[in-house]
């Protein structure tokens, strides 16, 4: 007998809302969330049965014995590999105090625990990815609103007009954000795509600008002369939630479509006639705000730019528009009781300097590289303990030399994933979390216009020995002596004491995997916004007070991005929809369909390179080089060459994945503190590389 | 009389693959046969948008299968509503079906030694679902189609 399980896959950090039937102990179907999804799964949704039966994860505690990434481990038991984490952990604390341990994860609705545990340790250094990733976009968020990225959700299936710039979301996919996409086509809107080169995003496009690498803020900016000349925007809306508007107005009057159509490569026309279509669909037009957008030297004024055009279009809590994440309080339901309620922050600096060095950074997760430097300059204080969990700094943050430079000041180094990570090849001790099919996980709100909770509940029992998170981060903290941070031993239990204040029980999951907290989707009234706006003035800024009190200009004067050197290129990378950057590479099914990487490169720069599809090519940084076939495309600007991220590990215990394809974070070599100091963001995009047909080419060959 | 058709909706499929690991998943199989396939044409320039169409391909269920008659087993079997599919039991995994298939549609199995495709995921159409790749279609771009005469 088939029996449903109630689950949210755990193959990328999108965490999808899925359903489970397992039968005689094992899992015969996944599928999306029927209440949520409608049964849609992507690729690697489904691979996830590949997953669960692939030996080549970890599968039990292992305790290093060789050097740093010789790969030599013991295995052990749970109890030896805790009691060894948690003395190494005793002694850091004993000599240099809790402060001295960083605990970094991967963000998303269940960082709360980690951060409960960070806490409880009595460390304020929490951290995560996002200086690799969207924290250009939070912190530019935070400029204009007060806001975070996530404080607010985009209505694109009522939409008129969907722009993105280089956000790649229909192969970054969401499930249910792909669907609104496709929606809002099928209803005849719009969709404008900017990229440097042609994406499975970029196809479905109503309108293309192919731009010029590095120049996504002239455009931003010539696209808000253009509105503003039009007068396109929502003046009602800017008169009554707004700040600055006159300084921008002032500000933008040098950068006017044509000089932006001629810094951007595009025709001017194509870009006026955009702003006169958008001036017509307003407010429902949205400007997605970025997602990964540690690029470039610019991305944060560039995000900044895209939540500007947002509000000139009044886009705000309306239907087709951004509109604020209801939250269970808005349905009258209190919420969760949150980990971190039990422990109260450390009273103590941070110490990669986010709320005192820099206090224009959200100091809540910190920016995760600065970690580096402190470990380096031991200042503001040593910092000898890294604890990740399902977070891969090797493969997320440039120059993984100088990393590992770093991290040979720190006395213990202790991973906790599901896979082989290369940041876990190189630690201490791997501490095997079990595959989101077989663990349980604390139950999670999601805001959006209907919030619910939702929950993963254990499909099967554990392949290997392996444990889920709750568990190991409970059995840390009871041997580190704060075990009381987590009062319960079962899930039931944490669920339980989880759901207490809302008055649910964990029974009424049953029946769709969630509990809707509202039928009806809820609107806040638009004439009455006031106070949603969390910035100093409580109105929407133009000129940022956050940013301007910390001596950073709230409009930047824009400078044209380096043109590469002949033969070299500015190396770009981006997503595929079959792979969650690493996490799936060593994937048997997923290897199947996208075993290694390419790169893409423009066909005429190529024909003078000499280099044919398929060809062999040396991809050359300072010291590091990568080998993979070209492809290539008369869609992406020559002054370009692009591949996914993720590939090139060299975690030997994956066979498919090892070697296969490059690594574009290697050849980022000097970029892990090339920071923007106004957004957080690294520049990822900031490296020339030298491209050149490779020697491994076979001329002819000599079989003997 | 054939039945049944997958139909694709090119301007809302993405390329995302999902529907060849929905299928294998389903299927059980290991790396190297793939029933169905998502493909897509170069791209081209249509005013001003590098475009393509997509194509998904899986067995055509031939009204008058090649694939039925040359089956030296009788493993190969094509019912009453036009489902071509092969009974594992039967199966010695000869491949005389892919031969005879214009389009090398049957694959073999590694792991059973047979020959596997696709067989519209009859199990589930018979409790009146979908086939796999429809019902998880990323986008819901697959269509399980019932063919009416006029």
């Amino acid at each position: 007998m088939k029996k449903t399980v109630w689950s949210m896959c755990g193959m990328c950090s999108v965490r999808c809302p899925i359903r489970v039937e397992v039968e005689h102990g094992e899992v015969k179907w996944i599928e999306g969330n029927p209440h949520i999804l409608k049964g849609s799964l992507c690729a690697k949704g489904s691979a996830a049965q590949a997953l669960q039966k692939d030996p080549e994860r970890p599968q039990q505690p292992l305790i290093r014995v060789g050097g740093r990434g010789a790969g030599k481990w013991e295995p052990v038991s749970w109890y030896t590999a805790l009691d060894y984490v948690a003395e190494k952990i005793d002694k850091i604390r004993g000599k240099y105090g809790a402060r001295a341990i960083v605990m970094s994860c991967r963000g998303g609705p269940w960082q709360d625990m980690i951060k409960a545990f960070c806490f409880g340790l009595g460390s304020p250094n929490f951290t995560n990815h996002d200086s690799a990733c969207g924290r250009n976009v939070h912190h530019a968020s935070k400029s204009v609103y007060g806001l975070g990225r996530k404080g607010f959700i985009y209505d694109i299936a009522n939409a008129k007009h969907l722009i993105c710039f280089g956000r790649n979301i229909l192969a970054s996919l969401r499930v249910a954000e792909a669907n609104q996409v496709m929606d809002m086509l099928d209803n005849g809107g719009s969709f404008t795509y900017v990229d440097v080169r042609q994406t499975l995003t970029g196809i479905k496009a109503t309108r293309f600008f192919q731009v010029r690498p590095g120049t996504d803020y002239a455009l931003a900016l010539g696209m808000i002369n253009e509105v503003i000349k039009q007068e396109a925007y929502d003046k009602e809306f800017i008169e009554r939630y707004t700040t600055g508007f006159d300084k921008l107005a002032e500000f933008v009057e040098q950068y006017d479509a044509n000089w932006a159509a001629k810094e951007c490569g595009i025709k001017v026309k194509k870009l006026k006639d955009f702003v006169t279509e958008i001036g017509s669909q307003r407010p429902k037009v949205i400007f997605h705000p970025g997602w990964m957008l540690s690029r470039y030297k610019d991305s944060f004024y560039a995000s900044r730019c895209l939540h500007i055009l947002n509000v000139l279009m009044g886009n705000v809590e309306v239907e087709g528009g951004q509109q604020f994440p209801k939250t269970p309080g808005d349905c009258g339901v209190k919420g969760l009781r949150a980990f971190s309620s039990n422990v109260k922050k450390p009273d103590e600096k941070r110490a990669d300097g986010v709320g005192w060095k820099y206090k224009h950074f959200d100091a809540g997760p910190g920016l995760f590289h600065l970690f580096y430097e402190a470990m380096v300059t031991e200042d503001p204080y040593p910092i000898k303990g890294l604890i990740c969990y399902r977070h891969d700094p090797f493969t997320c943050f440039p120059d993984v030399g100088s990393q590992k430079d770093a991290l040979d000041n720190c006395e213990l180094l202790v991973s906790i994933d599901t896979h082989y990570s290369e940041f876990g090849w190189y630690s201490d001790v791997i501490l095997p979390e079990s595959m989101f099919l077989e663990r349980e996980t604390p139950i999670a709100t999601q805001k959006g216009p209907k919030p619910r909770f939702i929950y993963r509940d254990r499909a099967i029992e554990p392949r290997f020995n392996t444990k889920p998170s709750w568990e190991i981060f409970k059995m840390l903290a009871d041997r580190l002596g704060f075990g009381d941070v987590f009062p319960f031993s079962t899930p039931e239990e944490m669920w339980a004491w989880q759901l207490e204040p809302t008055g649910y029980k964990i029974e009424d999951f049953q029946e769709k995997g969630f509990v809707p907290l509202t039928d009806k989707p809820i609107m806040y009234d638009r004439d009455k916004l006031d106070g949603k706006f969390k910035t100093p003035s409580g109105k929407i800024e133009f000129v940022s007070q956050m940013l301007e009190e910390n001596g950073i200009p709230s409009f930047k004067p824009y400078e044209s991005p380096k043109k590469p050197p002949k033969g070299r290129f500015r190396l770009v990378f981006g997503r595929s929809p079959v792979h969650a950057h690493s996490h799936t590479i060593n994937n048997p099914y997923l290897h199947e369909l996208m075993p290694e990487n390419t790169l893409w490169i423009n066909k005429r720069v190529a024909a003078r390179l000499g280099i044919e599809e398929g060809d062999w090519v040396d991809v050359v940084g300072d010291s590091q080089i990568g080998t993979i076939r070209a492809h290539l495309t008369e869609f992406i600007h020559p002054e370009a060459v692009y591949t996914v991220h993720g590939f090139g590990r060299q975690v030997p215990l994956q066979s498919r994945a090892y070697h296969a394809g490059m690594s574009d974070q290697k050849l980022q070599e000097g970029l892990l503190q090339m920071m923007d100091p106004a957004g957080g963001g690294l520049c990822l995009c900031e490296k020339f590389v030298t491209v050149r047909r490779s020697p491994r080419n076979p001329r002819r060959r000599v079989e003997l | 009389m054939k039945k049944y058709m997958i139909y694709l909706n090119s301007k809302r499929c993405i390329g995302c693959h999902g529907c060849e690991v929905h299928c294998k998943a389903n299927k059980d199989l290991p790396v190297g046969p793939l029933l169905c396939e998502i493909s897509h044409e170069p791209l081209k320039s249509i005013r001003g948008v590098p475009k393509t169409e997509f194509h998904f391909r899986s067995c055509y269920h031939c009204e008058d299968p090649y694939c039925v008659p040359i089956c030296p087993t009788g493993a190969m079997q094509q019912r009453e509503d036009g489902i071509v599919f092969v009974e594992q039991e039967k199966c010695i995994g000869c491949m005389a079906c892919a031969g005879a298939c214009p389009w090398n549609i049957p694959q073999f199995n590694p792991a059973t030694g047979k020959a596997v495709k696709c067989d519209y995921c009859m199990d589930r159409v018979d409790q009146g679902l979908k086939p796999a790749c429809v019902t998880k279609c990323t986008t819901r771009a697959l269509k399980f189609v019932t063919l009416t005469e006029i």
